[in-house]
Order: structure tokens, then C-alpha cells, then sequence
């Protein structure tokens, strides 16, 4: 029997490909007879087309066709749908303006598709987009969400003439107030959880075709979620059935959230298709991706934290004000709401809890989920009042972190969820010892002669993945189910094909999947390959987002797999000639109970495929079987990070000295893959805290459209992080796992803007904490 | 106007009829269709786009297919043997897990192998330094680094 795979540091499958250049992503494929489409974009943050001039362009060389909005409306082509209902406070279902695919005499973002131009090469297609005119009247733009919200603000929308898509809360608002008035102390915060963009490496591309000889379409495109894709575009924007409709995924860039969602482009190069009878296809250039990418965060809130003498949690009080953009994108809604105030309990026992979010419409790319979507929101609020409380209390942070903590499971929140498992003081205490903490005090000394300011600062994070029952999810608003599904396809010979509908976009699914599938099968790893990403392969899928790959794709598969191990119980019994209660299977092998005769699942599967020996009164030939599932409950993965850091009062330039991560994501099929995600998580939560910001001035127009202007972290700008992790299984499903993709992003802003604030000395700071930022925060901490 | 660019990619003479304007990556991935070298910025900032010219790595996007002239060029597609077995530098990437979705990966392991033929035993901060050209939004660099320090020396072994 060959080692267990679960729990083993295993090179992934997939990288052979991706280190010679035989990846195949979106834009690699180019189709016969294949044509260029590029979009033309409104300049203007706000303002009315008045009138479009597509003459010059539609006769420039190798010009296929130039459509606008009313091509679009002729065609009778929906507009983008939002998935999820957001109910207000006082019952009515949330403002949902039409979301055309080309601006329909307005524009309301810069950026926004106002024109395509189709030709037979690219170049052609960006030459004759220079010659597209239009003429706009310009408009009135706000960018901001709580000056949207200011009588008298530009309005984008006649559906929301005050700008706004909701008021939503969540929690006992008397009780919660009652609370705060008989507190011993109150924190109080307010700050900004900057607007951030994605920037997967790869950009979003498409390229749809159509086949008049079955009248059918095939779209590739980057997506995380092809099903879902597939189903958004022909139920609710195209009109089309479902089965005449490909849509697929291959290799993709990277996501992180923008690919999720359906985008315009992608309707606009499957609809150009017919028209044309002829392959469509677009990639967008960087420019293009900041401008027109689905946004992340972008909240203001005021948070407030009560608490008793002894640093007990009484309350938290919180109002957000969330920038959803100019249209209401795939997910948008239930970001600052389900994803977001359902988290505020965090690790800790805080008895009430009330939230109020009012999601707000701008002149800017609309907001959706980016990793973590609303949980690093939650996180950044409860962590910095709970670290901000100690300071104020004199409280050791770790210890009041500890006098708080849930220690009692299963644990209903006053927030909705109710967590199943949970071992918040074996994180903790894990990273304060990796973190030396007990030794900050000489090395803040240490620094402190070298005139450098060090600082320590901690982030105990809690989030919701395996997103979602979807009874659970249907209730609060969604309108789709999160299940997902999966189908094992045994080989004669024994070899395995896992088709899965969660979607690997740097997650290595293909090493990791094959793992759990070769493990319980007793096959070598290169014996099982995973299949995703097309929708003609696959029987459905939900996708990946919400780290929920492995807690129900892997789930999904698990049931598959016992299908499998019963039915071939019943293949081996026949050939054992013993009876089927008395067959026993271990990792490959069928054994009739406390005896030596055994069949391998090599065998088995043969016998199904070449059934000359077989119980065929009883059982169909093959070994072939699929499963949904549909998760009970969300995991609930939760970690410590420590994060030291030194400043330079001269150039107010932060340093990270360490880093330590300690996490819970239940069982691990692979750590290596796990760091890696780990690490990834990180990067991304420290570029939030320190370098990254998405700008719009007040006209509305992208200040930081290039990655000369926005700074990604470059590879000096992290630390190497020192990560280890703590197992709590999840006790739902079966393989016990929680899920990792989204972690670090979610606690690690907070443990910096912690550790900075605590090295400076100053109450708060806003996101990025860029050396002018923080210099400047020095000198007012010195005035004052 | 069309110009004709002659140059060898990955061992081979190749000979193509572009536009003046035409950038190397457009053709190195149009018309050659070698997509292994991707483009992922306008900016020359990514690094995606990165190939090896007259054994120096180059960023394909910020230069000129008739620039190409009388070069030779290797892409990702010419880096592995020819029976297919992994450069070093590959095999560290895989090792060390250097990679997740795979789209900066080319023109991180070009860019690598340039950095430790002079780096034959570099340090972490030489590495990182050395990745400024190249963004990765994956890996935090972390596992890149671990990859390139391994690489350098595994390069260095097998000379």
C-alpha cells in the first residue's frame, strides 16, 4: 500500500506545464478565422452621450463592425444582474439600477464600455477605436461615499435619487446601546478600509464563437466560476439555453475575486460572435483592468467597542457607509453585509453586537469581493478597537485578547453565525512564543539607540468560508444555490479522472484533489487527474471563492468517492463469493472480513468495465459516480498573526522585521500548498496596510491606473514569514478541513497597522501606511 | 509599412513580415504563437513578458519585433531540454513551490537564470532586489525567493 498522500508536501501536478510555457490561458487561444475586439471607454467619470459617430471607424482597414448601447438595446440584451438581494431596514428589497453591457445614454464611471470596435487584427481594432466619436455632456461626478450621500449630490441613478442602493443592519440595536450606556469604558474609532484593486497578474479576457452549424456558442474566458458564468449570461442577460452555451475556463492567472464576476466584455464578444459569425476575441491591458475590474473594501466606518474595568467585551457598535460603485456587480451587495457584519463577533464572547451598513452608489468601477470580501473588513474593525482598547485599558493585547476569547463550542454568535469549532488560545499562544514576544521590550530598547521606533502589534482573526448551505444563504438573500459538485470516472485499468467544479486559479486543485482521491483509492498521485474549468466537461459547479474549494468541491468529491467504495464493495463481494457486509475497504483494498482474500480496486474496476464475471441482476456495469453537496454550515478558520516592525522617524519608512502567521484551517491535505496560500494571503493584507490605494480624483478620474501608480508589493517589500498552523478539524464534513485561501488578506492589515500605530505612538493611522503618511503622523504625534 | 524581422527563437531561424510598430511579445505570441511569454502590464512593469536576447533577459513588451533583428532569443518553450527535462532553475521553482497560477512564472524563471549566472550563491535580499522587474500577486514572494536561492545553486553545481 502506498503512503498516505492527505497531510503530505507534494509537488504539484500542475507545474510542468506552467514552468515550460505550456499553460494555456484565455488569450493563448486564438480560434480559426479569429477577430479583435477593443472597447471603447468613457473618458468621463459622469456625463450623457449625447451623440455617437461610429462612421469613420466603421470604414476604417479591416473594420468587421462597431457596436454601441443602441445595437445593444435592438438585440434586446439584458442588463448585468446582481446575485444576491439585500432587503433594507424597513423591508424593501435594495435599488437595482440596470447595468446595460454599453452605456445606454449615460455613463456613470470612467472606464465604463461605451462603444466595440470588431477588426480583423488588434492593431486594426485599436486604430478604428480612436475614431469612434463621441459626444458626451459632462456631469457632475462623486466619488466618495459619504459625499454621495450629502443632500445635493450629483445623482447617478433614478431608481436611488439620494445614492443609495440600501440601509441595512444587523443585531439588537436597544440592547446594544443599553449596553454602551453602563460601560466602564468606550473605544471609538473612525477610518477608512481603502479601496484596493485586484491586479491578477493576468488580465480578464474572453473570446466567444458561435456555430450556426448547431447554434451553439463556445466563450473562453478568465472566470473562477465558468457554471455560474454560463448561467448569469444566458438565463438572465442573453436569453440563450443553457445547453447551447460552452463556457470555458482553462488556465487562469490568478482572480482573487475579479474573475467571478460577469463582465460586460464577456456578454458583448459571445453576442459579436453571431453577429459576425465569427470568433471575437478581447484581452484587456492593465489600463483596462484598473479601470474596469471589479473593485475591493472601500468602507468608512465608525466603530465602538464597550468594555467593563477589566477589559470584558460588552458591545460593539458600527456604521459603515460602503462604496458599491457605479452598478451593482455579480456580488456586490452581500460583500458589506452577509460577509462583513456577521464577522464583527471575531474570536471573542461580545455578548451584542449591532451593525448598520449603507451601501452607496459612486462615479467609480463598481465594488465586489476581493479576497476576503468583508471579513478583512470585519477584521480590521474588531482587531484594531480590541488592540486600541488595550492600549487604552493598559491592558496586555495578548491577555485581553484572552479574557475575550469564545472557549466554548458549538458558539452561536449575536451576529448570526454560529461556529462549530474553534482553539483560538493554541494560535495564540503559538505565535507570541514564535514571535518572542516576552523579548520585545529589549529589542524595542535595542532599536530604540539606533533612533529606530519599534513597534508590535497582533491580528486574532476569525472568518466564514465553505460559503454556503445554500438554505442558509437563499434566506439572507442569495439567489443561487453554493453547493458544488464533483464525478469520479474510474478507468478500466484503474486510472481515475475527477471532474470538479470548483475552479484551481493558483490553488493547485490538480495536486491538491488528486491527493484526497488517490489517497482513499490506494492509487499513485499520477494515476488521478483533475478536470475544471468547462463547462461541457463538467456536470455543474459553483466555482472558487470564499476559500471554499476544498471544504465543498473536496467534500463533493469525498461523497462521490464513497458512491464508488460501495459500489465496488458490491463488485468485490460478488468476486470474493463472500456477502457484502462482509467486505471491508481500506485505500485500495477490499478485504472480506478476517480472512486473507482480497480483491485490489484495480481489479474491481476491470471486473465493472469487463463484466464477464459480474452480478449484472444486481448492478450496471461501470465505476462512474457523481455527488452535490451542500454544505450544513460555514467553517470557520481562525489564526494569530504577530507582526514586528521597525519605523524610521527620519523618512517615516516601515520596515517588517517578522512576521509570524500561526493558522487553523482543520485538516491540511497539503502544507506546502497551504504556506504557499498562506504566504500569498499576506502579501496582499500587507499591500492593503502599506503600499496599495485605489485613487479617483474629484472629477472622477483613476489616478492610480498603471502599476507605476499603484504599488503591488514587489519582492522588497515583504519579509519572509514565518508560518505554522494549528489543527482544529471542521466537524461537518468529512475530510475536516475549513479552507485557506483568504486568510492572511483578512488578518494581516490589522496585525500591521497595529504593530505601526504601536511603534509611533499614535491612536490610529490611515491605510497604506506610506512613509509620507507616517512621517507625517510622527511629526503630529510630536506637536501634540 | 510591413518590415522583415530574422532572428532565432529557441534554436530555430524564423523569419516574419511585421509592421513597424509591432511589438517583440506581439510577435514572439501572435505569430509564432509561443504563448509561454505572457503580457500582464502596458508599463514594462509586470515582468511576464520576459525573454532572453543575446543571453540577457529583456522584457518583450518594451521593445520593437525589428529590434529582434540578427538576435537569439529564448522564450520559456526553449529553457527545459530538449527531451524535456527541467533546467535547474525550473526544478527549483517546482521544488520550492514557486509558483501558483503560473502566469508571471515564465518570465520569473527567464529572469532568474539571468540574475544567477552572475549570482552563483546569492543572498535573500540579492534575490529580492533582483525581482524588482518582476510582479508576482500570488506567491508573496516568499516561495520565489526560496525558488531563485536554490536555483543559483543548483545552476552553479551543474556547470
Amino acid at each position: 500500500m502506498n503512503a498516505p498522500l492527505i497531510g503530505a508536501r507534494i509537488p504539484r501536478k500542475e507545474d510542468y506545464r506552467f514552468l515550460t510555457g505550456a499553460g494555456r490561458y484565455t488569450d493563448d487561444v486564438t480560434l480559426p478565422h479569429q477577430t479583435h475586439a477593443v472597447f471603447v471607454r468613457s473618458p468621463h467619470a459622469h456625463a450623457k452621450i449625447k451623440s455617437i459617430n461610429s462612421s469613420r471607424a466603421k470604414s476604417a482597414p479591416g473594420v468587421l463592425a462597431v457596436y454601441t448601447g443602441d445595437d445593444i438595446a435592438a438585440a434586446k440584451l439584458g442588463g448585468l444582474p446582481c446575485g444576491w438581494l439585500i432587503t433594507d431596514v424597513n423591508g424593501q428589497p435594495m435599488k437595482e439600477p440596470p447595468y446595460p453591457v454599453l452605456a445606454q445614454g449615460k455613463v456613470r464611471f470612467s472606464g465604463e464600455r461605451v462603444a466595440v470596435v470588431v477588426a480583423e487584427t488588434l492593431d486594426q481594432a485599436h486604430d478604428a477605436a480612436e475614431l469612434v466619436e463621441v459626444n458626451y455632456e459632462v456631469l457632475p461626478a462623486v466619488v466618495d461615499a459619504v459625499k454621495a450621500l450629502a443632500k445635493g449630490a450629483p445623482a447617478l441613478h433614478e431608481v436611488a435619487p439620494d445614492n443609495t442602493c440600501y440601509v441595512w443592519a444587523l443585531g439588537d440595536k436597544s440592547a446594544v446601546d443599553a449596553a454602551f450606556a453602563k460601560a466602564a469604558h468606550v473605544t471609538k474609532l473612525e477610518f477608512v478600509n481603502n479601496r484596493l484593486i485586484p491586479n491578477a497578474i493576468e488580465p480578464r479576457a474572453a473570446n466567444g464563437s458561435y456555430s450556426r452549424a448547431d447554434d451553439s456558442y463556445t466563450l473562453y474566458v478568465a472566470s473562477q466560476n465558468p457554471h455560474v458564468e454560463r448561467l448569469l449570461m444566458t438565463a438572465f442577460v442573453m436569453g440563450l439555453p443553457e445547453h447551447k452555451v460552452r463556457v470555458v475556463a482553462g488556465d487562469v492567472g490568478g482572480g482573487f475575486g475579479s474573475k467571478i464576476y460577469l463582465y460586460a466584455e464577456d456578454v458583448v464578444v459571445t453576442w459579436a460572435s453571431k453577429q459576425l459569425n465569427r470568433p471575437v476575441k478581447w484581452t484587456a491591458d492593465r489600463s483596462e483592468s484598473y479601470l474596469s475590474d471589479a473593485h475591493g473594501r472601500d468602507h468608512t466606518t465608525t466603530a465602538e467597542l464597550a468594555l467593563d474595568k477589566d477589559g470584558k467585551f460588552l458591545a460593539m457598535r458600527v456604521k459603515t457607509a460602503a462604496n458599491v460603485g457605479a452598478y451593482l456587480s455579480t456580488f456586490a451587495s452581500c460583500v458589506p453585509t452577509i460577509l462583513y457584519a456577521t464577522l464583527l463577533a471575531g474570536q471573542y464572547t461580545t455578548p451584542v453586537i449591532h451593525c448598520e451598513v449603507t451601501a452607496v452608489f459612486t462615479n467609480t468601477s463598481p465594488v465586489d469581493a476581493y479576497r476576503g470580501a468583508g471579513r478583512p473588513e470585519a477584521t480590521y474593525v474588531v482587531e484594531r478597537l480590541v488592540e486600541t482598547a488595550a492600549r487604552e485599558l493598559k491592558i496586555d493585547a495578548a491577555e485581553i485578547r484572552r479574557r475575550n476569547f469564545i472557549r466554548s463550542f458549538p458558539y452561536q454568535t449575536p451576529v448570526a453565525l454560529l461556529y462549530d469549532t474553534g482553539n483560538y488560545d493554541a494560535t495564540l499562544d503559538a505565535a507570541t512564543k514564535m514571535a518572542d514576544v516576552a523579548g520585545f521590550a529589549a529589542r524595542k530598547a535595542e532599536a530604540a539607540k539606533r533612533g529606530k521606533l519599534r513597534g508590535l502589534g497582533y491580528a486574532c482573526y476569525i472568518e466564514a468560508c465553505g460559503i454556503a448551505p445554500s438554505a442558509v444563504a437563499g434566506s439572507l438573500g442569495a439567489r443561487a444555490g453554493l453547493f458544488e459538485a464533483g464525478e469520479i470516472r474510474v478507468h478500466p485499468t484503474g486510472s481515475v479522472t475527477v471532474f470538479t467544479g470548483s475552479h484551481s486559479h493558483g490553488q493547485g486543485h490538480e495536486t491538491s484533489f488528486a491527493q484526497v482521491v488517490a489517497d482513499r483509492l490506494g492509487l499513485p498521485i499520477d494515476s488521478v487527474d483533475i478536470v475544471h474549468g468547462d463547462t461541457s466537461k463538467i456536470l455543474f459547479g459553483m466555482g472558487t471563492y470564499g476559500s471554499r474549494s476544498i471544504a465543498v468541491g473536496g467534500t463533493a468529491i469525498v461523497k462521490a468517492l464513497d458512491k464508488i467504495v460501495a459500489k465496488g464493495k458490491k463488485i468485490a463481494a460478488h468476486l470474493l463469493e463472500a456477502a457484502e457486509a462482509d467486505i471491508e475497504y481500506d485505500r485500495g483494498v477490499f478485504t472480506v472480513k478476517g480472512t486473507d482474500k482480497k480483491k485490489m480496486f484495480g481489479e474491481v474496476s476491470f471486473a465493472a468495465y469487463v463484466p464477464h464475471n459480474y452480478p449484472h441482476d444486481k448492478l450496471e456495469p461501470g465505476l462512474n459516480e457523481n455527488a452535490f453537496y451542500d454544505p450544513t454550515n460555514f467553517t470557520f478558520p481562525a489564526g494569530s498573526y504577530v507582526c514586528e516592525v521597525e519605523v524610521d522617524p527620519e523618512t517615516g519608512v516601515v520596515r517588517i522585521e517578522r512576521w509570524i502567521a500561526v493558522d487553523d484551517f482543520g485538516k491540511i491535505i497539503n502544507p506546502m500548498i497551504v504556506d504557499g496560500q498562506v504566504h500569498g494571503g499576506l502579501a496582499q493584507g500587507i499591500g492593503q496596510a502599506l503600499t496599495e490605494n485605489c485613487h479617483y480624483d474629484a472629477s472622477g478620474q483613476l489616478v492610480t491606473g498603471s502599476f507605476m501608480d499603484y504599488s503591488i508589493p514587489r519582492a522588497t517589500d515583504v519579509p519572509m514569514f514565518e508560518v505554522d498552523t494549528r489543527e482544529t478539524p471542521c466537524t461537518h464534513n468529512p475530510l475536516g478541513v475549513k479552507g485557506c485561501g483568504e486568510a492572511g488578506a483578512i488578518g494581516a492589515p490589522a496585525a500591521l497597522m497595529n504593530a505601526i500605530t504601536d511603534a509611533i505612538g499614535a491612536k490610529d493611522l490611515p491605510m497604506p501606511a506610506t512613509p509620507q503618511t507616517v512621517w507625517r503622523a510622527i511629526q503630529n504625534e510630536k506637536a501634540a | 509599412m510591413a518590415v522583415r524581422v530574422s532572428f532565432k527563437v529557441n534554436g530555430k531561424s524564423v523569419s516574419s513580415e511585421v509592421e513597424e510598430r509591432t511589438l517583440l511579445v506581439s510577435l514572439i505570441r501572435d505569430t509564432l504563437r509561443l504563448t509561454g511569454t505572457h503580457v500582464g502590464c502596458d508599463t514594462a512593469q509586470c515582468g511576464a513578458c520576459t525573454v532572453m536576447m543575446n543571453g540577457r533577459a529583456v522584457k518583450s513588451c518594451s521593445m520593437l519585433a525589428m529590434q529582434a533583428e540578427g538576435a537569439e532569443i529564448t522564450t520559456i518553450e526553449g529553457v527545459a531540454k530538449p527531451d524535456g527535462t527541467l533546467h535547474p532553475m525550473q526544478a527549483a521553482f517546482k521544488e520550492h513551490h514557486g509558483l501558483q497560477c503560473g502566469f508571471c512564472t515564465p518570465g520569473m524563471v527567464i529572469n532568474a537564470i539571468d540574475f544567477a549566472k552572475g549570482n552563483p550563491n546569492p543572498t535573500e535580499q540579492d534575490v529580492r532586489e533582483a525581482l524588482e522587474g518582476n510582479l508576482c500577486r500570488c506567491t508573496g514572494y516568499h516561495n520565489i525567493v526560496k525558488s531563485i536561492m536554490a536555483g543559483a545553486k543548483a545552476m552553479a553545481a551543474a556547470k
